[in-house]
């Protein structure tokens, strides 16, 4: 089963490293990565994928924990949090179908952000499952290149009383 | 910060400053350009005694014998580079037997990282999967709260390694200096007690068991709880197994300690921690050579589990009942409650029971034949006769049938006596741990028991004991091949030896020990080891003591790899096989 964790840590150099590093030792395949600043300018905050079962994913946590730039990991629960990513598509466009690839994106929400005389360049920013279906939907017109960030995701404030079968929130 | 006084000085004074603020006495290393700044300090003066090493894996593993016989921080200082790689397998070594060990190392200057300079390497790159953390010093003014820092973390929660890599210019830049009171690390909270709840729920399950047993491993040690320990066994009546790591953490002639379990432990051991109905781990970590197959290890038991380090939990074998937080205290309150919730005798059956075991099986040997090499347990059994009345004894060893031997022979009553690489299985362990440890206990008479494979490795540390004036007995348990490789291959490999001759003779030990001017002896028959071993550990001196023995002779019991532990294969009489000697 695919987990997603958020993880919070100081902005120090090599911390990434350390996270990633710890994931290779282990034997455990990181599925996703996304890194970036926080509202604290001295906290990054990763949020990662990870495909293992319960008793692995313990590990992982544990571990993590342990790295002293580590301050803080969450798993993300599907339902209760909210997970987003960014992808930019160059899909094949000759003139003939640009229509019917434009309203496809208009389904999706995706943006033109750049349109040549024969590839469109869409800009998708949605929950990750439908940056997928995007994605398979193009693909038959010809998707020369595709780029995604990665998930990111919060938990909902909304669900926060709400108690979760096993939230792992370590300290 | 506090408000003691700011002097101005370089870097290199701020780590002699600050290693005397952590009440450092003893350091190990060797010294290289990227250092060099900080060699000067200490020429300049310091209450920090430097002991030079004849190479940076010598001094990394002087650091950690250092650590092991005193329960404090070591230290190992090294130039950058080769210098710095050459504390790779120490660092190692201290991360998988939990060591606290602060490295520290010379780094070339900060206008060339980066740019393949002479000595140049990434050592905090290459060592991050085996330090608790490490530290880049980029700013001169970092130096004081850094090196906090590197003490705090290497001796609090499970302890380890940690390394603090300084550029030469930053050692070379000037300071106010003030040494820190306290570490500002906002993601290191180790645990500082375990769980009133949880320690309840142990003590419930170690009264309600019929078969209980404490398999500890060597945290006790690292959390200075060998005291409570002991009032824990004694209050519950509970028998004792310790391993390789722990060995020396329960006295061994205490009726409750029921030996070691593993891959070459007594077959009476391992039949008590497999068959007991509830196993508390305390401070220990299922390892592999422990549990052999895992599905397989003591199937029946109930697992309670006491560890500094939550991710040791379920890591291995799903605890019953984990039990997160320090040793002292965890064991002092368990202790405590078992004083009332135990039921009086209520083991004593189970304790009869381990009895019998151990009456039926003994760890056996064959008998010297007339022409035979002397076997190499009757060494070991002198040592222990030899040494059984004294209180001031400290083994160290090598990694192999040595080292299993030295578990198996020699008894250890009093806490960290027995030193060895139990997790990284480092060869070459043995001589600079036993200087590190004779730094920590000029005391003590310190002992290494090696193996003629593992002292090549290390041998030139001979010059250090020399001439630092640490003196160590060595004896070297020479049967002329990688003993243990050779056991694997004769039993696992169709006797289709490979790459393991040594020889007996070559070098000649005892003239080597004399070339550095230690006493060296040559020993071949029984007395011969005897009258060798009694000057040697009469002498005062550095010794080396050459015990020839006979090649042929396996360590049992043992487990075979990826084996149920109750399967363990025991000594039948050696073979009758030709060998080349």
């Amino acid at each position: 089963m695919i987990h997603t964790i958020a993880v919070l840590l100081e902005n120090k150099p090599g911390a990434l490293t350390r996270i990633t590093s710890m994931f290779a030792r282990r034997g455990y395949n990181i599925e996703s990565l996304a890194v970036g600043p926080t509202e604290r300018h001295d906290v990054s905050r990763i949020t990662l994928r990870v495909d293992c079962a319960e008793q692995p994913l313990e590990q992982i946590e544990k571990q993590m924990h342990k790295l002293v730039n580590v301050l803080r990991v969450t798993e993300l629960v599907p339902g209760d949090s909210i997970e987003r990513e960014l992808a930019l598509l160059r899909v094949s466009a000759q003139p003939s179908v640009r229509a019917e690839l434009m309203a496809l994106g208009e389904v999706f929400g995706a943006r033109v952000v750049d349109l040549g005389p024969d590839a469109i360049v869409f800009e998708l920013t949605g929950p990750p499952e439908d940056v997928d279906s995007f994605e398979e939907l193009v693909r038959p017109h010809g998707l020369q290149e595709l780029v995604r960030t990665g998930r990111i995701g919060l938990n909902r404030p909304s669900r926060s009383t709400t108690k979760r079968p096993k939230p792992h929130v370590l300290v | 910060m506090s408000d003691k006084t700011k002097r101005r000085m370089n870097g290199a004074d701020a780590v002699l400053r600050s290693l005397e603020a952590e009440g450092v006495d003893m350091v190990f290393g060797l010294p290289g350009g990227a250092i060099l700044p900080t060699y000067d300090a200490f020429a300049r003066g310091t209450t920090v005694r430097h002991v030079l090493a004849r190479h940076e894996q010598g001094a990394g593993h002087m650091a950690e014998g250092y650590a092991r016989a005193s329960g404090r921080v070591g230290v190992a200082i090294a130039t950058s580079g080769p210098g710095a790689t050459n504390l790779v397998t120490p660092i190692a070594d201290a991360w998988m037997d939990s060591t606290p060990l602060v490295c520290i190392t010379g780094q070339v200057r900060s206008n060339l990282i980066g740019t393949d300079a002479f000595q140049e390497c990434d050592i905090t790159g290459i060592t991050i999967p085996i330090v608790k953390h490490s530290w880049l010093v980029q700013d001169v003014e970092e130096i004081p709260a850094t090196i906090k820092a590197a003490f705090h973390v290497a001796s609090t929660g499970r302890c380890g390694p940690v390394l603090v890599d300084i550029p030469r210019d930053i050692q070379e830049a000037e300071l106010d200096f003030s040494y820190p009171d306290d570490v500002s690390l906002p993601g290191w909270k180790p645990p500082r007690r375990g769980h009133p709840r949880q320690t309840a729920a142990a003590a419930q399950a170690v009264a309600a068991a019929e078969r209980p047993i404490l398999y500890v491993g060597g945290g006790v040690l690292n959390a200075h709880a060998t005291d409570e320990l002991l009032r824990l066994a004694e209050t519950a009546r509970l028998p004792v197994v310790t391993t390789l790591m722990a060995k020396s953490a329960f006295p061994e002639t205490h009726e409750l300690h029921m030996g070691w379990p593993g891959m070459h432990g007594p077959k009476w051991s391992n039949w008590a921690l497999n068959k007991a109905d509830l196993i508390v781990a305390v401070g220990s970590r299922f390892d592999d050579r422990v549990t052999g197959k895992v599905s397989a290890f003591a199937p029946g038991a109930t697992v309670v589990h006491l560890d500094i380090d939550a991710a040791e939990i379920g890591k291995i074998r799903r605890a019953d009942v984990p039990v997160v937080g320090p040793l002292k205290p965890v064991l002092a309150d368990l202790a405590t409650q078992l004083a009332t919730v135990a039921v009086p005798g209520k083991t004593e059956p189970w304790l009869r029971q381990i009895a019998e075991w151990r009456e039926q099986f003994p760890l056996r040997y064959g008998e010297t034949q007339p022409g035979d090499l002397l076997k190499p347990q009757p060494v070991f059994e002198m040592l222990q006769e030899l040494t059984a009345s004294r209180d001031d004894i400290v083994w160290t060893t090598g990694v192999g049938q040595h080292q299993m031997w030295a578990m198996q022979y020699l008894l250890c009553d009093r806490p960290r006596t027995f030193i060895t690489s139990g997790g990284l299985g480092t060869m070459g362990y043995g001589v600079p741990a036993a200087i590190g440890a004779k730094a920590a206990r000029p005391d003590a008479t310190v002992v290494c028991i090696d193996g003629d494979g593992c002292f090549q490795m290390t041998q030139q540390e001979l010059a250090t004991s020399v001439l630092e004036n640490l003196p160590i007995v060595v004896v070297i348990v020479n049967n002329g091949y990688l003993g243990m490789v050779r056991q694997w291959q004769d039993m696992f490999f169709e006797e289709r030896f490979s790459q393991i001759h040594l020889t007996h003779s070559l070098p000649d030990y005892a003239k080597l020990a004399e070339a550095y001017g230690a006493l060296g002896f040559t020993a071949e028959t029984e007395s011969e080891v005897q009258a060798a071993l009694e000057e040697a550990l009469a002498s005062g001196r550095t010794a080396v003591v050459d015990a020839r023995v006979d090649p042929r002779e396996h360590c049992f019991p043992m487990i075979p790899a990826g084996a149920a532990a109750l399967d363990l294969v025991e000594y039948e009489d050696v073979k009758d096989e030709v060998t080349t000697l």
